[in-house]
Formats: structure tokens, sequence, C-alpha cells
């Protein structure tokens, strides 16, 4: 079948798509976007993560039939003209990336946490991110890179300049 | 395989009676994890999330009519005054991005034994409305579960909402996982108490071939809370009577052994669970007074 739809900002279109296909696998293997990572294939290790009509979901979930007329945004739909994310440097920053897979998931789930909630506690951190599996770096660093990304929001909002 | 893809009820309906053999498709956290590794090759799949309809809630009188498609995120948000325990259920699903696809109708249709709100809608006594192109029905949910898996629904039916009791009064969810995020349960306990009609009611899930109620813990308990005027003075539950309430949970359980746990363990930590749960709703109650 043919899927049609929204991904960071732009209309693409794939043809010959399964009707039992994850979007997922509609990102990476039609739509040429590798950065959603596919690992578990069930919903348990977030590293897929992708935002879908403004909400994030595992898109390994997803059935890319269900993704028609949808907007999506991947962790490639993050970085602006003028660079990384605030998120995506925090993780560099903070040293919060090892092997990596992980990663675009998780920076997925950072950048939604941080803008339904632009300064949490650890406890609302470490919720919003439990659907997100990391096996090198023990998740020290990662909480580390919320909070950095989260310091340097509030700080460049308070400072425009 | 097709994708159908209605876009009201009224079409859901007929596709559903056209294609009895199509998979119902609305979150997708379950059925996908099935199509992804192979386990099952429906030859159609009925993709709901496009019905609006299923997407909606509504109070009537003393109950919530929640939509099949209504998210575990969304009861969360919306529905935690209104229905405590299956919030705090919701609270216990997967991970954020799980709960934000996940449907109470779609973990009702998967009639896992394992089903995250099957606890707290037994405690409820909840009702399931299907229909079909012939029409609606409504059934308790206790009679909606009728094996590991299986469920009371035809082959042309559809679930269209669950109807819960808004009751006012104290619910409680507890859930043993391996950790506390993205498990299924080992075992889980919902608790409700209706002070109104001087009753108690459970739930027991991961514990059975389906989720039951264990209803001589149920009367156990109206009855020492009658006999000894608790409801009225909302004094202390004497220990005796927790612990064996406690007792007869577990007792009505039968657990098997699996990769999650034994039957030993899921029976000793279900009186445990039930144990707390009573604690928790019992403590709520004499602070409501």
């Amino acid at each position: 079948m043919r899927v049609t739809l929204m991904v960071n900002g732009e209309r693409r279109e794939a043809d010959g798509v399964w009707e039992g296909e994850s979007l997922l696998h509609l990102l990476r293997e039609h739509l040429g976007l590798p950065g959603s990572k596919n690992a578990c294939e069930q919903g348990e290790c977030g590293s897929c993560t992708v935002y879908l009509d403004g909400v994030t979901c595992c898109a390994c979930l997803v059935a890319a039939g269900q993704a028609q007329d949808a907007e999506v945004v991947t962790v490639e739909g993050l970085a602006g003209d003028d660079g990384l994310h605030e998120v995506q440097q925090a993780f560099l920053d903070a040293g919060a990336v090892q092997c990596g897979f992980c990663t675009p998931g998780l920076v997925v789930a950072a950048h939604d946490l941080l803008s339904r909630s632009p300064d949490p506690a650890d406890d609302e951190v470490r919720e919003a991110l439990a659907g997100n599996l990391c096996r090198c770096t023990g998740y020290v660093t990662i909480l580390d890179a919320v909070r950095l990304a989260a310091r340097r929001t509030a700080t460049s909002s308070r400072d425009p300049a | 395989m097709d994708f159908l893809r209605p876009c009201s009820w009224t079409e859901a309906l007929e596709l559903r009676a056209e294609h009895p053999d199509a998979l119902p498709l609305a979150g997708g956290t379950d059925v996908m994890v099935e199509i992804n590794f192979d386990r099952r090759r429906p030859p159609a799949l009925l993709d709901l999330t496009r019905v609006a309809e299923l997407g909606e809630w509504d109070r009537a009188d003393d109950a919530v009519r929640l939509g099949a498609g209504v998210t575990w995120t969304r009861v969360i948000i919306e529905l935690a005054g209104l229905l405590p325990g299956l919030a705090a259920a919701s609270r216990t699903v997967g991970s954020s991005q799980i709960r934000n696809r996940g449907t109470v109708g779609g973990n009702v249709g998967s009639a896992s034994p394992a089903g995250d709100a099957h606890p707290v809608l037994l405690a409820l006594g909840a009702s399931v409305e299907v229909a079909s192109v012939r029409g609606v029905r409504r059934l308790p949910v206790e009679d909606f579960f009728t094996g590991v898996k299986s469920s009371a629904l035809a082959a042309d039916e559809l679930i269209a909402a669950v109807h819960l009791p808004v009751t006012g009064a104290p619910q409680q969810f507890a859930k043993i996982g391996t950790r506390n995020a993205m498990v299924i349960s080992v075992v889980a306990f919902g608790l409700a108490l209706h002070p109104e009609r001087r009753e108690v009611g459970t739930g027991i899930g991961s514990a059975a071939p389906t989720p039951v109620r264990a209803r001589k813990a149920e009367a156990f308990l109206a009855v020492a809370l009658e006999e000894s005027g608790l409801w009225e003075s909302r004094g202390r539950l004497p220990g005796s009577a927790v612990g064996r309430f406690a007792d007869l949970v577990a007792a009505a359980s039968s657990p098997i052994d699996d990769v999650r746990g034994t039957a030993s363990y899921r029976r000793h930590a279900l009186a445990v669970l039930a144990r707390r749960a009573l604690g928790w709703a019992w403590s709520d109650y004499r602070e409501a007074a």
C-alpha cells in the first residue's frame, strides 16, 4: 500500500509498504531516516521513540498505515538550522552517549519531557525516561544531561541575547 | 494482508461484519508485538484509531462511559478524580510511550490474565459494551473474560466502551513486577470499597487463567465490617480481619509456575498486596470522614 505522511515538516510518500509493517520500518527502510533505532520491536526499549501527532510513542508499535496523514517528528527533526538542539548538545557535553544506540530514543523522550516540564524533579525525569533502556551508561550521565539541558534552556530563556 | 481504515463507528462495525477474521488494532501495544515477532499473520488489520467516537468518554449519572479508544495517559490526566482505581492502574502500565498509545479497550480486548485494567474493573463491577451491526449488548466484565486471551466477543463484534461506576469511595491497585516500569505483572490486585451498599469489590490479575474476583474474601470482609460497625465508626481494622481477608484473596487464585514467577510466590505476594491495598483503602476511608 501507499502511505503519505508529514515527517520532520516535509510531506513524504512511500509505495509498496506491507500492511503489517511498523512505522519504524517505514521510517528506516522506505524513507531513509535511520535515526530511530530498531532493537526490541516490542516497546520495551524506547530506542525507536518518535513523536506521532505531537505525542511520543514507540514507532515499532505503530502500524505504518496508522501514520497515514499524521505528523511524525523523529530525532533527525530536532536539530535546527543553527545546530544541535539543547537536549542533543547536553547529551554530548554530559558524556551521556556511549555506544549511542539508545541515544536517539532518549533524546526524543527527554525533549518531550522538557517541553512539558522545563524544570523537572529527578523523580519526574526517571519516570519520563523509564521506557528507554541504556545498557552502557548506568543512566547517571543521562540524568546529568537532562538537568544540563533544563538549566541551559532556563538560562537562554531568561537572557535572550 | 488488508489494512482496513474505517473513519466512523458505523463503518467500523460494517467492516468488522464483512471481515470477521480481521484483527482489530488500536494503540498497537499488544497487536504490533505479535506482528513484529511473526506470531500472528491476520488476513487483515482493522485500524480503529480514526474512529473519533472511540476516543470519547462521558459521565452519565453515577457512571463513566469510557470509549474503548481512550488511552492510559488520558485516563491519568482526565479521569484520576472520577476513577482513581483505574488511574492508579494506568500509571503502572509500560512507559509513557506505551501509555500514550495503549487503550483500556485494547487491554480488555486482549483479555490477558495480566491485563493491568482488569483487577480494578472487576473490583468496581464494570461492564463492557460491545457492538456489531446486529446491535449493542453489555456484559459484566467478569463474564467477558472466558479464558487465557479469550473473551465473549463474537467474531463480528467490537468493544465500544467500558462502563465504570463513579463511587466516590476508596479504590486501590497494587502490582508486583521485577521493576517499576515496563513490566507485565507477576501478580496484581484491585480493591474497591462500596460503603453505600456495604460491600467490597476485588480483582486478581496474573494468578488464574482469567482475571478473577475473590468472592469469599469480599463476603468475609463485608460481614466483618458490618458486624463490628466499622462502616459507621471508621475505626481501626483488626489485624485478624486483615490477615483473614489476605488469606482468602490468595486462596481465590489458581496461579501457575512460569517465567515471571512461581505459583507459591504468586500466592504469597497476592496476600501481601491484598493486605497493603486494604490498609491503604481503609486509611483513605477513615481520612475521608
